[in-house]
């Protein structure tokens, strides 16, 4: 019994107070700032060195969507023209947004990425409730997910949890890059979500097919015919990532 | 024909692999294995129209690993080997899944990974196992679970609450990862990242067995420096891991301050992975030729006092949970396996270890910096929830210490050392003793130097049966304790 006073007292309080302006850790790569000046001439060393053709040169752009963030570009670039700065909040409403040109600061990316839309705040901005479907996730993304309810994230407090069923939820929320083999499940779990209803993409896999961009073995077409609501890079995405997305996404006043 | 006798990490020249008949092959695994040596793999090439299949076994109290292969040329079909080696079970179905040839009397032939969402006709269907009698009822849950978790699925036989049998049919994460590696073969730096998604829990472990088996078949040797960091970081994955088990299985009992705590300690060793290198889960670290990060004096003391807050913490909180009648009663006889059970089947890792059964691979077949430091194997019998458990607690205050060390006799020296391109025509194994047990990865090299062939192997693939085994028994709501107990992963296995 005294043991266990011993460790609550030890425990304390854990939850990150503060979840919008919340510190991390300066070696975190997140949004990159890119400034073509410093380009070389001629080279294409961070094109060649991507492993997910995020970057495209002439002009120098990085796509959040397809990035997995791993620095090699920062590395291979001889004049210093990509820098991955430890700003997290990358989700996006909209797909182009996550192509960061030359010049771009953190600052006009936040501004634009997220349209707060009327009728989302309305509906889901006091509660939301998601349903997660892994399709073909590698555990990645699944465990930073399931670390948002976790006591130093603690995303219930906000009105935001995970629930079991489709049917309790309000969206899903799709990880991996869609393998065939859980095509169709991901289709019945989002058919049996009601309506209205939200699609979040989360991690570089479920955006672009990540590293999988190129296998056989994925069955992709849920996405042509499905809209996505918010986009979540990262690989995996942070859970500061994940919540302030949501946050900014539903409207929500913290 | 006797075969050839290699060390992990060591390549030799896929002509030196003594060739057999299939019969013979058959015979002397089958006499190796019941000699008391390991199957590690057991795998198909496809050669000029021909299909070679290697086995690998291995001898762990004597470091040694053994090869032989046979070739099918125009021959369909071979004797099954599972009724005599129960632990080929999954490597025949797979080679029979990749390579179309049948093991005869193979006693649970189904796909493994293909065809099994039921989609496409040209493929074998999926059929369960299914028991009939009055009041017997099956139930099925997946490949959607409740939690976020990947997808599988799971299908009961019971009476009443009680589990008579329990099938798992995996697959649904199926992304053709070692297609991927030989179609990409020339683009190095993209096939470093791809092994880091083989398992994206087991970062560190697998980055680091394919950066290995790239150096082996480079026949370069990276610095101690990148050695001990590659291995602090890998000790500290299993750390982490092992204290978000130690959460959600507090969790599946209901012990709500196990949950916190242990999970508030994780945050803590997942944030020092990402002090080293930028990301939670210790992505971009390993690089073949040695690691992208280096540890500073500075950051040497931050990792130190962490991780021996979070040891002192986890003491305390292990004190707490160890002693609590109500998780012992769930924990205690819930979901044995065996001794016996886990040596026919191949289990590895600390599932097996908590079963008695002495495998580690970090003393075994030491790679990196194992090979200057013994690595104690720590076993518990009683192969239950609890000895899971409680190995993971052990195996924590293991892992401090290493980092410790390391981080005491810390060296001089590059982190990277530039690479030179693979030696053709050769085959490596590289074996690591990940948190959830042996990763196993074998590159073949072609007559351009590049891989032709990629066998990965997650230990989830040899364990997933003995949760099948585990709940026999048991009440079906004992399942997701059983299940968490073992933390398999289900793209590991899919690959």
């Amino acid at each position: 019994m005294l043991d266990l006073i011993k460790l609550r007292r030890q425990h304390g309080y854990q939850a990150i107070p503060d979840i919008k302006n919340a510190k991390i850790l300066s070696t975190h790569r997140g949004y990159p700032i890119i400034d073509e000046s410093k380009c070389v001439s001629g080279c294409s060393d961070c094109e060649n060195v991507c492993p997910t053709n995020a970057i495209k040169v002439n002009p120098l752009s990085i796509d959040l969507g397809k990035c997995i963030f791993c620095g090699e570009c920062e590395r291979a670039c001889p004049g210093g023209a990509i820098k991955f700065t430890n700003e997290y909040k990358l989700g996006s409403t909209g797909r182009n947004n996550l192509i960061i040109t030359s010049g771009k600061l953190f600052a006009d990316y936040e501004k634009e990425a997220i349209e707060l839309r009327k009728e989302i705040h309305k509906i889901f901005g006091h509660s939301l409730k998601l349903r997660q479907v892994s399709a073909g996730g590698c555990n990645g993304c699944e465990m930073e997910l399931a670390a948002c309810g976790n006591v130093n994230f603690d995303m219930g407090r906000f009105g935001i949890d995970f629930v079991a069923s489709p049917r309790h939820a309000d969206g899903i929320v799709i990880t991996g890059p869609i393998t065939k083999n859980m095509a169709p499940a991901l289709m019945d779990a989002y058919k049996s979500v009601n309506s209205p209803k939200i699609v979040i993409a989360v991690g570089a896999c479920t955006i672009s097919g990540g590293v999988f961009e190129e296998s056989d073995e994925l069955n992709r077409s849920f996405l042509n015919e499905i809209k996505i609501d918010l986009y979540i890079p990262g690989c995996p995405p942070h859970p500061l990532t994940f919540i302030n997305a949501i946050l900014d996404f539903i409207g929500k006043k913290i | 024909m006797s075969w050839i006798e290699i060390k992990n990490l060591q390549s030799v020249l896929l002509n030196d692999i003594p060739r057999l008949k299939v019969e013979d092959l058959r015979d002397q695994l089958i006499e190796k294995i019941k000699s008391g040596k390991r199957l590690v793999q057991f795998f198909g090439d496809a050669e000029n129209g021909d299909v070679v299949l290697y086995a690998i076994a291995a001898d762990d109290n004597a470091s040694k690993l053994f090869i032989a292969s046979t070739k099918f040329t125009s021959q369909k079909e071979f004797q099954s080997i599972t009724p005599e080696i129960p632990s080929a079970h999954l490597f025949e179905r797979e080679f029979f899944e990749q390579y179309k040839i049948k093991p005869e009397g193979h006693p649970w032939l189904k796909p493994l990974r293909k065809g099994i969402a039921g989609i496409d006709s040209s493929e074998i269907p999926y059929e369960f196992f299914s028991m009939k009698g009055e009041e017997v009822h099956e139930v099925g849950v997946g490949p959607i679970h409740a939690g976020i978790i990947e997808p599988g699925h799971f299908r009961f036989s019971c009476h009443g609450e009680k589990i008579y049998h329990l099938e798992i049919k995996l697959g649904f994460q199926h992304r053709g990862v070692e297609e991927l590696f030989v179609k990409n073969n020339g683009r190095p730096g993209y096939l470093q990242k791809l092994s880091e998604s083989i398992a994206g829990d087991t970062v560190i472990g697998h980055a680091g067995t394919f950066a290995r088996a790239t150096e082996a078949l480079c026949n370069i040797s990276i610095s101690r420096r990148a050695k001990l960091i590659r291995t602090i970081a890998l000790e500290l994955e299993r750390i982490a891991i092992h204290l978000g088990d130690l959460s959600a299985l507090s969790n599946d009992v209901g012990y709500l301050t196990g949950n916190s705590v242990f999970g508030a300690l994780r945050t803590k060793i997942i944030n020092t992975t990402m002090a080293i290198c930028g990301n939670r889960f210790g992505r971009s670290l390993i690089i073949p030729g040695g690691v992208n990060f280096d540890i500073s004096p500075e950051l040497r003391e931050n990792i130190s006092s962490t991780i021996n807050q979070v040891n002192d913490e986890t003491a305390l909180a292990a004190e707490v949970l160890f002693s609590s009648a109500s998780v012992l009663e769930r924990f205690e006889k819930t979901g044995v396996v065996d001794k016996a059970t886990a040596l026919e089947i191949g289990m590895v890792g600390p599932s097996a270890r908590a079963s008695g059964v002495a495998v580690d691979i970090r003393s075994d077949h030491p790679f990196g910096a194992y090979e200057f430091f013994p690595v104690h194997k720590l076993t518990l019998n009683s192969g239950d929830v609890f000895a899971r458990s409680y190995i993971r607690f052990i195996e924590i205050q293991q892992s401090v210490k290493i980092i410790n060390d390391q981080l005491e006799n810390f060296t001089e020296g590059d982190v990277y050392k530039a690479i030179s391109p693979l030696e053709p025509n050769r085959l490596v194994v590289s074996l690591a003793e990940g948190w959830r047990g042996e990763l196993a990865h074998v590159i073949l090299t072609g007559n351009d130097s590049k891989i032709k062939r990629i066998k990965i192997k997650d230990p989830s693939f040899h364990n997933w049966f003995a949760v099948s085994l585990a709940v026999r028994n048991e009440g079906i709501s004992d399942f997701p304790l059983c299940n968490k107990s073992f933390n398999l992963s289900y793209s590991g296995f899919d690959l």
